[in-house]
């Protein structure tokens, strides 16, 4: 039991890193792209 | 190679790739953890904490993956002025930085059950974190100095000339362990073979590839928000103007 | 000769200058980082007794004596050239047992004996599940075979 205590900190800053950049890179894509979307529709 | 240089012929292979390999990569990577840490036997030495192998040897990867990129970046910009190498080399750096400090701090973890200790100057551990810094360098360098290439989104001239110089520190991690006596051991993968049982290995499989395809979506994603950001401070401009 | 030739061939330059001028520097390193000490490198050069070092190798099978008071131990650590005595008094990392690697902090007595204040498990390359640990594995050929 002891050992999954390791395990589970090392899974767990693993994935939250992964979460944390798939999240904000995604919103700064997203964001950034409707903003040219909506400055190209402009005459 | 100047077939992309295009930012409109980039965007139109990237915006499907990005979310392919980003769901891809998302549950590949996924069902590795899971088989890692619920369908595979423990290590006869070291029992349970050997499942931090799936995800330790992953972000190792990345960190260095991703410097290579920076490096081959920095030769596409300096040597062909291939406009995205420049906006490429931007978009790997943060995630590159956060891979490899999650390689430590994995590795960390692990060395406390196993090794008896939580860090040790060893070469393979140093040449890591120096791997790190030269990450936060080449993050602050892009920062600091000026935009360039693909309408300025990309980094310095200064700063992929910083890519190339750090990318010497890659061969060096790799064959730390081979050249000094280390507390890490020597590599389990070389050409000879695996010196992992296959009952271990196959779920690293799954994690690597799951993490290199999501890498490559992250890369994407940030490559096309800085090009979007472009249009939109060109549009800006050109509306400033009148 | 184009611009783009002239840029190629000075890059190409310049990188092979650094990766000579980095494998120069970390041959010139190879003793000064190296981590710690083998029993053959202390044989080989001598380390003078009392000086903080850290010594590795594998602990020699069948010389792991615990002392009476229970937190004493002497075993034998051996790279295959040589071996030296060590003792250590304290808790060993659980990977910690013959036949396996260890990394000891400490300095040599006047006897020659080894006198470690931490000890650190190294263990290897080998990962396998806990039904093969009957087997062997053989360094040469990288497989695994039945021990008889």
């Amino acid at each position: 039991m002891h050992q999954w205590t390791f395990v589970i900190a090392a899974y767990a800053v693993t994935l939250l890193g992964t979460a944390a950049v798939s999240l904000i890179s995604r919103r700064a894509m997203r964001r950034a792209e409707a903003q040219a979307e909506a400055l190209a529709g402009r005459p | 190679m100047h077939r992309f240089a295009n930012p409109a012929r980039f965007l139109k292979i990237a915006r499907p790739l990005t979310g392919w390999l980003f769901w891809s990569g998302l549950s590949l990577l996924l069902a590795g953890c899971i088989c890692g840490l619920f369908v595979t036997p423990a290590d006869y030495l070291q029992g349970q904490t050997v499942r931090i192998l799936y995800i330790h040897v992953p972000a190792a990867w990345l960190g260095m993956a991703g410097w290579t990129g920076i490096a081959v970046s920095a030769l596409m910009q300096l040597v062909w002025r291939h406009p995205l190498a420049a906006v490429a080399g931007r978009a790997i750096a943060a995630p590159g930085a956060l891979f490899t400090a999650i390689c430590l701090a994995t590795g960390s973890i692990w060395g406390r059950p196993t090794w008896g200790t939580w860090w040790e100057w060893d070469g393979r551990m140093t040449s890591m974190l120096v791997l790190l810094f030269l990450y936060l360098g080449y993050i602050a360098l892009a920062n600091a100095s000026a935009r360039q290439g693909a309408g300025q989104g990309g980094v310095s001239n200064v700063t992929a000339i910083f890519g190339l110089v750090g990318a010497i520190n890659i061969p060096i991690i790799n064959r730390s362990v081979v050249w000094w006596n280390s507390l890490h051991q020597g590599p389990s993968i070389t050409l000879r073979g695996s010196s992992i049982d296959m009952a271990l290995l196959w779920p690293l499989g799954l994690t690597l590839l799951g993490f290199s395809l999501w890498f490559g979506a992250i890369v994407l994603m940030r490559m096309r928000a800085i090009l979007a950001q472009n249009k939109v401070e060109a549009r800006m401009q050109r509306l400033a103007r009148g | 000769m184009k611009a783009k030739h002239q840029r190629l061939i000075l890059a190409l330059v310049a990188l092979v200058a650094l990766v000579g001028a980095g494998l120069l520097a970390a041959s010139a390193l190879r003793d000064e980082a190296a981590y710690f000490y083998a029993p053959g490198d202390v044989k080989a050069k001598g380390v003078e007794p009392g000086k903080a070092i850290r010594l590795g190798g594998m602990v020699v099978k069948g010389s792991l004596k615990r002392a009476s008071d229970g937190v004493t131990m002497t075993f034998d650590v051996t790279d295959g050239k040589a071996s030296v005595p060590a003792t250590f008094s304290g808790i060993a990392p659980d990977l910690f047992k013959e036949g396996s690697g260890v990394v000891a902090e400490g300095s040599f007595d006047d006897q020659g004996t080894f006198i470690a204040t931490n000890l650190l498990a190294k263990h290897d390359e080998r990962y396998m599940p806990r039904e093969l640990e009957g087997m062997s594995y053989n360094e040469t050929t990288r497989e695994l075979q039945v021990e008889r």
